[in-house]
């Protein structure tokens, strides 16, 4: 299935990660947006405000972040695709409805374009401090998806990816962006639609008396109804069985959790997304990702000037976390170096996937970028 | 010859025995609204109900139409949603007291304010029953509940009144002694277009009728029987309740007011003209 041409606007623009962001979700069928106002994300939502009412979409701006990340999940059931958009402190309220929306496998797009904490913070400015919570804020054991770009073209791609992940696996995924991303002005492509690939929403066909709603498919993820086809479903955020009825046992609870892990778990090696450079034959690798790989690009580039063989792997798909790939390559390298805006978050699963390999931490506050001298530094002694 | 109860095929009969303990008002409460339905004529495929946490809470998973067990003092912004999304279809927030007013007071003053097209259908027995009997904000000054163990000093919530301050079309409060009441109460808010809002007060023996010394259900059937006061239209600025005096009953509010949708679509018709695009079911 490709994009509905309403949504696309096919062309070359100048626009920052935020309005990018915006048009990501356009293209890939969002017609529904709850939010709440909050730097540095807003711009995404401003830019929907604007733009929905042309394309058949609804916007509402929610009293807070608790009731916007729960109102996709009621539009999704409604039959939209939908999406929040937020920033640390909102991000931080959404928790709850997160996990929600795991347990009730309801497919939709949270984004956090990330600023620095820890309460209020830095609200203008760059953080890479919410990666940790994006993988484990809300209670209880579960698996998603997060994507990181680290330009606002990725900002498009990533948040069409973010769609068609969620529809697939029936999951909420997360779009990671930073201050730096949203607010970067650069150059955008919007292809055509039909160059832009949809994965469509599961929708049941079975028999109406025969439907149920969270028995799973092959590949452990269960079909989609809509409020209104007939079907008289239930769903929960309890522990619930094939039905949606609660089943608050203990084999219960293994069977539901086991196979909301796995769908994602068994298929972490098609959902990683990473970009290599030179990482054959390197002595280290440096692993980054947002705005963070583009100050480290630049680091890796002086210390190749000097003769040395530095690898870089970017991870665009940061959960589920490429653990065979660290592991793999952890065999061939001396030391992993890992710059990021936070004191040292994605860098605990480098260590845990390192195995004999070094691992640098290079951690930065927050607020701006690092300077790549920095980088350079560590990766030089690194070698040493 | 088998009868079949009215009642029963809106139910998930496969779900029976409900969790309610003997003597809880809400199966009362249940039991009027799958009549009101039937009288509404509303298709039961286009009935939602969403429920948020709580004794009350489990209301949508025994009711046979699409229905949602939803977060915590959260079921009214995902109504929201839902019926932004489905706008053919029929919204029924049905919930508790602390659920849709403590935990979920500000989503409750926002969606009547916006005159979302929904119903909020609140059971009131002025506690938190699943947790254990503990203060809401309904809960009357000086009653006793597991977190006030001596006495609650706190000012409760007047539910009619906060409901018509905030824009709600259609406000009606009962007992579950008014089961007729209730039922046509209950029907009028399914059939009125906009935010609809109607109070039952109902018993919790287990948990606050013993604290408070109240009997058991059937002497608060009686209490609600002596202490109700029939006034329709009454000022909702006198309806709040107490320990003692009367309990006001009726239906309160009716009047007319556009709906987010309409508002919504209307003004962006009036704005966009022809590059307004109404979205699609």
């Amino acid at each position: 299935m490709h994009a509905d041409p309403a949504g696309v606007l096919t062309g070359a623009h100048f626009i920052d990660g935020d309005h990018a962001c915006c048009e990501g979700a356009l293209a890939g069928g969002c017609r529904f947006v709850a939010g709440y106002p909050i730097t540095p994300s807003t711009e995404v939502v401003e830019r929907i405000a604007l733009r929905f009412p042309e394309v058949g979409g609804v916007f509402i701006q929610m009293e807070d972040e608790l009731a916007s990340s729960i109102a996709i999940a009621g539009a999704v059931w409604g039959g939209k695709r939908a999406m929040t958009v937020t920033s640390g402190p909102g991000f931080s309220l959404m928790m709850e409805h997160i996990g929600f929306a795991i347990m009730t496998e309801t497919p939709c797009v949270f984004v956090n374009v990330q600023r620095g904490g820890p309460s209020t913070g830095l609200p203008t400015l760059p953080a890479q401090a919410d990666m940790m919570q994006a993988r484990w804020g809300s209670h209880g054991d579960y698996e998603l998806i997060a994507v990181c770009p680290n330009s606002p073209q990725e900002c498009f791609d990533l948040t069409i990816k973010a769609f068609n992940l969620a529809e697939q696996y029936r999951v909420p995924v997360l779009v990671m962006m930073d201050e730096c991303v949203g607010h970067m002005m650069e150059r955008v492509i919007i292809p055509k639609p039909e160059e832009i690939e949809i994965f469509p929403r599961r929708w049941t066909n079975a028999p109406l008396d025969e439907y149920l709603p969270f028995e799973p498919g092959e590949d452990l993820v269960p079909d989609m109804a809509r409020a209104g086809q007939g079907y008289r479903f239930h769903m929960t955020g309890l522990t619930h069985d094939e039905k949606g009825y609660p089943d608050m046992t203990v084999t219960g609870q293994a069977r539901l959790l086991g196979r909301l892990i796995d769908k994602i778990k068994k298929n972490a090696a098609a959902l990683t997304d990473v970009v290599e450079d030179q990482v054959d034959g390197a002595e280290a690798v440096v692993i980054s990702y947002g705005i963070t790989s583009r100050v480290a690009q630049k680091a890796v580039q002086a210390v190749r000037a000097k003769g040395r063989r530095v690898g870089s792997l970017r991870l665009r798909t940061a959960w589920p976390f490429p653990e065979h790939l660290i592991r793999d390559l952890a065999t061939k390298v001396k030391v992993f170096i890992v710059p990021e805006l936070n004191f040292g978050q994605m860098v605990r699963e480098v260590e845990r996937c390192a195995q004999g390999a070094r691992v640098v931490s290079v951690p930065h506050a927050g607020g701006t970028v690092h300077d790549p001298a920095i980088i350079v530094q560590a990766i030089t002694e690194a070698l040493r | 010859m088998s009868v079949e109860n009215p009642a029963e095929r809106y139910l998930r009969s496969d779900r029976m025995p409900h969790i309610w303990c003997p003597g809880c008002g809400i199966g009362t409460t249940v039991n009027c609204f799958t009549r009101a339905i039937d009288e509404s004529g509303i298709p039961m495929d286009r009935l939602a109900v969403v429920s948020g946490i709580g004794c009350t809470g489990r209301v949508a998973g025994y009711m046979h139409v699409d229905s949602f067990h939803t977060t915590h003092g959260r079921a009214i912004p995902f109504a929201t949603g839902l019926k932004l999304a489905a706008p053919d279809m029929k919204v029924v927030v049905y919930s508790g007291d602390g659920d849709l007013f403590a935990i979920g007071g500000n989503h409750f003053i926002h969606a009547a304010r916006r005159n979302l097209d929904m119903t909020v259908i609140c059971v009131n027995n002025l506690t938190y029953g699943m947790t254990g009997g503990q203060l809401t904000p309904t809960t009357p000054e000086e009653a006793i509940a597991s977190t006030s163990p001596y006495g609650n000093f706190e000012h409760p919530f007047n539910l009619p009144y906060l409901a018509e301050s905030c824009g709600a079309v259609y406000v009606a409060r009962w007992t579950t002694y008014h089961v007729t009441q209730m039922k046509k109460a209950m029907k009028e808010a399914l059939l009125k277009k906009g935010f609809s809002f109607v109070e039952v007060i109902s018993p919790c023996p287990t948990l606050y009728g013993r604290r408070n010394r109240l009997g058991d259900s059937l002497d608060e059937m009686k209490t609600y029987k002596t202490r109700s006061v029939i006034k329709n239209g009454a000022d909702t600025k006198e309806v709040d309740l107490g320990m003692t005096g009367s309990i006001v009953v009726g239906k309160f509010v009716d009047r007319e007011r556009a709906t987010y949708q309409d508002a919504m679509e209307a003004f962006y018709s009036r704005k966009l003209g022809n590059r307004y695009v109404r979205a699609s079911q």
